[in-house]
């Protein structure tokens, strides 16, 4: 069972009545090298992995390798019952920019599509495991729907800032994470895809920009809004209302638009907030 | 095209910050050392592109020096590489070169010595999601990923060694999904590389190393 687009999946969910992570699973077990033992075991340890890099800051706070990050994760956790956002809000971008700082002291992640944006999906789907108290098996099915979605931007487009900028990174990882999310609050496979595609059209665009080309700034803050961006796309989903465009559609443009976005503004740090002059000073004292 | 894996997308899992500058520079020195064969004593990692400007902040050098002392991408000790090496006694150094810039923009030269003085210099480029390839081994240019188990032969450019060769793995009943010649120039020293789609066991070394043209057995997977 294999798919090499969103309607391709779509047309598999809907012939053989399984949800988006039931197709992913027996793709991943038909096409691939491993057995559905060692898969489930893969993916426990991706969850594990996920779950110490985005609670681990949260009280221990670490200062990053090049210096510009360091602490947030566990302010946003002071900050909680004054939360402005509610609480599955402040979670999920508390959890978001918690595996972040764990990536830019030399810890453990999970690429998720890349390093960069790897605060997106445990950031989102981790908060609203506690907030209803899901499984962890329900929870390793969100991300293999997430998955499903980073394959089709992997296959069909880029997930890379330096082919198509902040949009195909944290554009990719936050249409993964809406996605997962919806699926695990019982949406079906359309309204999943529908989230995807919001998700990208929303973060159509962006540009990946980071401060002495270091994995930090604004990096950080941008997992935070990727986890925001996932949450309005998942909440549109789930209320019934429907997308004009289709997910495979978007991710086309979205391509598109990486490939004609300027050299400058694709990970070289040559343009946005790279070249500010706070950012340069800022890099003197870092590099 | 090659399959996508749920985990090549939920992956890979990493020592942070940067999938191409730690943990792609991790994978090169790791190949490095695989080629070496033995324990280095001495390594200097000269640093060109994006890495020569970076690499401190994306600990580039402790997922360089962890590689090589045979750490995967996911092990914490990268972290510690540093003081895990001067506790072994590996002398190492860092040279960032920025004067030549005609090269992939993360590329790394590993000059590598065992104990015994022999010397070994790898150039790797890291192309992004951890992906690498190896691009030279000491002065020939040669294409090595190290997705699949490979063997690397070095021996001299002779009529029949490669025929010897895969005599040899058709004995052991290994498949050659790829082989790759390379040489320095004609009659001299050539390299041959073989990837295969199954595990090589190491006993396979002592029927290749009885050909007298064969020097060297290298095992990486």
């Amino acid at each position: 069972m294999d798919f090499n687009n969103a309607k391709g999946l779509l047309e598999l969910c809907d012939n053989n009545n399984l949800s988006i992570s039931e197709v992913m699973k027996i793709r991943e077990f038909e096409e691939g090298i491993s057995s559905k033992e060692e898969i489930k075991n893969k993916m426990k340890r991706v969850l594990e992995i996920m779950r110490d890099s985005a609670t681990m800051p949260v009280n221990t706070p670490i200062k990053s390798m090049g210096g510009l990050i360091g602490g947030e994760a566990g302010k946003l956790n002071k900050y909680r019952e004054k939360s402005i956002g509610g609480v599955l809000l402040n979670k999920a971008i508390m959890y978001a920019m918690a595996v972040l700082e764990c990536n830019a002291s030399m810890g453990l992640i999970v690429a998720a599509p890349t390093a960069g944006s790897s605060g997106v999906v445990p950031g989102l789907i981790l908060a609203i495991q506690d907030e209803y108290s899901f499984s962890d098996e329900k929870v390793m099915d969100a991300l293999f729907t997430a998955g499903a979605i980073g394959y089709l931007a992997m296959r069909n487009a880029t997930v890379a800032g330096a082919v198509g900028g902040c949009q195909a990174e944290m554009g990719v990882a936050a249409s993964m994470a809406a996605a997962g999310a919806v699926e695990l609050m019982g949406g079906s496979p359309r309204q999943c895809l529908d989230a995807a595609s919001t998700v990208l059209m929303n973060m159509l665009g962006l540009v990946c920009d980071p401060v002495g080309g270091l994995v930090e700034y604004p990096c950080q803050n941008r997992n935070a809004s990727g986890v925001a961006n996932a949450l309005v796309a998942a909440e549109l989903s789930l209320s019934g209302i429907k997308q004009l465009i289709p997910f495979d559609e978007m991710l086309d443009t979205m391509y598109k638009i990486g490939k004609r976005m300027p050299v400058e503004l694709r990970e070289t740090a040559l343009g946005g907030c790279a070249v500010t002059p706070s950012a340069c000073d800022a890099c003197k004292k870092c590099m | 095209m090659a399959f996508i894996s749920v985990f090549d997308v939920l992956g890979p899992n990493m020592i942070g910050p940067s999938s191409s500058h730690t943990a792609g520079a991790c994978v090169i020195a790791f190949l490095a050392r695989k080629m070496l064969g033995n324990s280095p004593k001495k390594v200097e990692f000269i640093l060109y592109g994006s890495f020569a400007n970076t690499y401190k902040g994306h600990g580039t050098d402790r997922a360089l020096l962890g590689g090589l002392m045979g750490f995967g991408t996911d092990d914490v000790r990268i972290r510690d590489s540093f003081n895990i090496a001067d506790e072994r006694g590996i002398e190492y150094k860092f040279t960032p070169d920025s004067e030549l810039t005609d090269i992939h923009p993360n590329t790394v030269d590993v000059c590598m010595e065992d104990e015994s003085g022999n010397r070994v210099v790898v150039r790797g480029e890291s192309l992004g999601g951890g992906k690498v390839r190896i691009v030279k081994i000491d002065r020939v240019d040669i294409d090595f990923s190290g997705e699949y188990s490979a063997i690397i032969l070095v021996h001299r450019d002779r009529p029949g060694v490669i025929a010897y060769i895969t005599k040899i793995l058709s004995e052991h009943n290994i498949n050659i999904a790829f082989m790759k010649l390379y040489r320095e120039s004609k009659g001299n020293k050539a390299y041959t590389i073989i990837e295969s789609d199954e595990m090589i066991t190491p006993d396979i070394k002592s029927g290749l190393y009885k050909n007298e043209h064969i020097s060297q057995v290298m095992i990486v997977q």
